[in-house]
């Protein structure tokens, strides 16, 4: 079941103050699984509070939401039939897994409500499908974070929803359950197929989860795209900034290179101050400048864990330290050392005009 | 390794005044209540706590509390409800007004309401007028008490309430349950214990009640008589024995609230662990 939403806003305290979350237009297909990203206070959380119906929309502007043809702008969560997952899990702290799960069976209207051979049946199976069968009879205090946000999600899925709504459902647990419970959760959507829409801060869990990611700032939405065309072609600046390590470089444009102090580069940009971006993985480092490029930096912090090496580079043109990634190919032929003087060598650099919109990215290679 | 402020010196004053204080202040009092009671034997005691006003005395001081505490435990949690679920303009207000009864003396409580509610008074003139009467009837104690009792459960839920907030609530209204049903399933039983606290104090309140009590109560032997009045009543006729039986009757109650409450204490502590 698709969720359409137009011209949904919200104010928290007196009308006049500024918007939690301005006007939004957002239009998720059925069966899609949808990222909110952002920094905290970006109106991500309310929105989907907004969709599930715990929060109260605006009137003015008179948004609507769609689930499917059904308009539930004024329908109560109640009756939304949306499953919820909070952050901290909200399980039913005095009832045991199996009742936690069995709860939106047994809350159903008497006409509905299935007899309690089909819910135990029912509750069973989902325990099974979290792998959490053998802890039905334990209490949530006695599960760790990880097994209580798998009972949370057994819990939501019961009712069946079409819609699976999630707050930052895996914020509150260690790297490698986080992991495991992403992974997890993409093969129950590929599998049950609802619509999902999940919160969270955290870009990598954004892009690696989703079909497409909204990227909101400010009550805003600032761009709604896949994963990879995202990371290739950002809106603006602050989408650009928000998904990974930016290396920032200021300096004045003249006779076609953009100079700072006695770092150089060669570009084919208009006279007059300009800031550039660059990523970490669009440098690479050489033990001398080359013809377009002179940028002399001091290594300050050498990483070679993981697949790249992180390098950390400083010099006295240059307000905050650049970070560059390179291979470890690299990292062996130069041997590169703390306090080691080295150049960067930038195959790619960004640039935003000051309001934000468009963006140039002109190859060096 | 030793902690600050733990020298063997030191701990063993702490402890030895603090013992001392309690045995002087509290125990010995409590002591001297039941020494004196049965000062001239169990049978001058059961024939003082047998006599026909003390009984009407305990009769009236039940009565009262039992009608009390189910007023007391549906207003408190309305407001610890309404005070903790809800935002609207003039909710700090409503939180400080809550403790008012426990800010004001209980003797002018019950003097605002001989004023308001007395036959001269701006709503007993009318009611008055109606033939109804609750000044120095048990309408009137009930009142009192009520007025004097009713912070104790809402003080105990609404920091607690404050504390789970509302996370369990909302889950379980994304699950389609009504409120009534939430109300049953998910907040009582979070709140059980607070509230079952909430209701020991009250009831040792509403069975000790004295000042509010004696302004509208007009001490009617057998009539109006609480039991904390009686006991006065007593003491002012030179009986003493008569006094310290039903002070020891009182003082049962007390430790029976107080052992109730440590109960409570233990089991709260256990399921935690």
């Amino acid at each position: 079941m698709g969720i359409r939403l137009s011209q949904i806003a919200k104010t928290y305290g007196r009308p006049g103050t500024p918007r939690a979350l301005e006007p939004i237009d957002l239009e998720i297909a059925s069966g899609e699984l949808v990222g909110l990203l952002g920094p905290s206070g970006s109106g991500k959380t309310t929105l989907l509070r907004i969709i599930a119906g715990l929060e109260q929309a605006d009137r003015d502007p008179a948004g609507t939401i769609h689930f499917g043809s059904r308009d539930v702008t004024e329908v109560h969560v109640r009756d939304r039939r949306i499953g919820f997952v909070f952050q901290h899990y909200a399980l039913f702290k005095h009832m045991t897994v199996f009742d936690n799960v069995a709860f939106g069976l047994t809350v159903q209207p008497r006409g509905q409500r299935p007899s309690s051979g089909e819910i135990r049946a029912r509750v069973h199976q989902l325990l099974e499908m979290v792998q959490l069968e053998r802890f039905a009879q334990r209490y949530p205090a006695e599960l760790s974070g990880g097994q209580q946000q798998r009972v949370s999600l057994a819990r939501a899925l019961a009712l069946r929803p079409e819609v699976l709504l999630l707050d930052e459902p895996f914020g509150a647990l260690d790297a490698k359950v986080r992991q495991d419970l992403r992974r997890w959760l993409r093969h129950l959507h590929d599998e049950l197929n609802f619509t999902s829409v999940f919160v969270t801060h955290d870009q990598e869990e954004a892009l690696e989860l989703s079909d497409r990611v909204v990227v909101m700032s400010d009550g805003r939405i600032e761009q709604i795209d896949a994963p990879a065309a995202l990371y290739r072609a950002p809106a603006n600046r602050f989408v650009f900034e928000f998904l990974g390590d930016v290396n920032r470089l200021e300096g004045e444009v003249r006779d076609g290179a953009l100079t700072c102090g006695e770092a150089r580069l060669a570009v084919d940009l208009p006279e007059g101050p300009q800031e550039l971006l660059l990523r970490p993985h669009e440098l690479s480092l050489e033990a001398a400048p080359s013809a377009a490029a002179h940028l002399p930096m001091t290594v300050t912090a050498v990483v070679p864990v993981g697949a790249e090496v992180r390098v950390e580079l400083a010099a006295d043109w240059l307000a905050e330290p650049w970070l560059a990634t390179i291979g470890h190919g690299d990292f062996e032929r130069l041997d590169v050392r703390r306090g080691q003087r080295l150049y960067a060598l930038p195959q790619r650099w960004h640039r935003f005009a000051a309001e934000g919109r468009p963006a140039t990215q002109p190859s060096l290679a | 390794m030793q902690r600050i402020g733990d020298a063997p010196a030191v701990r063993r004053g702490l402890i030895g005044a603090a013992v001392a204080l309690s045995a002087l202040f509290l125990l010995l009092p409590l002591v001297a209540i039941f020494a004196q009671a049965f000062a001239q034997g169990v049978g001058v005691f059961w024939a003082n706590v047998s006599d026909h006003y003390t009984l009407a005395a305990i009769g009236l001081t039940l009565f009262i509390t039992v009608l009390t505490i189910p007023v007391c435990l549906v207003f408190g949690v309305a407001l610890a409800w309404l005070v903790t679920r809800f935002s609207f303009p003039g909710r700090r207000l409503l939180q400080t007004l809550i403790d008012i009864p426990f800010a004001v003396s209980p003797v002018v409580a019950g003097l605002i309401y001989l004023l308001l509610y007395g036959r001269n008074g701006w709503i007993g003139g009318w009611l008055d007028a109606q033939d109804i009467q609750l000044m120095f009837a048990w309408p009137g104690i009930l009142m009192v008490t009520i007025f004097v009792t009713c912070p104790f459960v809402a003080r105990e839920l609404i920091p607690l309430m404050q504390a789970q907030g509302s996370r369990e609530e909302e889950a379980a209204v994304t699950l389609g349950a009504s409120g009534g049903t939430i109300f049953r399933r998910v907040t009582l039983p979070n709140i059980r214990w607070a509230l079952l606290y909430g209701v020991i104090l009250t009831n040792a309140r509403a069975v000790g009640e004295f000042g509010a009590v004696s302004v509208v109560s007009g001490a009617i032997r057998g009539q109006t008589n609480t039991l904390p009045l009686h006991l006065e009543q007593l003491y002012q006729d030179y009986n003493t024995v008569g006094a310290f039986a039903s002070a020891a009757l009182l003082a049962l109650i007390a430790l029976f609230t107080l052992a109730a409450k440590a109960g409570l204490e233990w089991r709260a502590a256990r399921r935690e662990a």
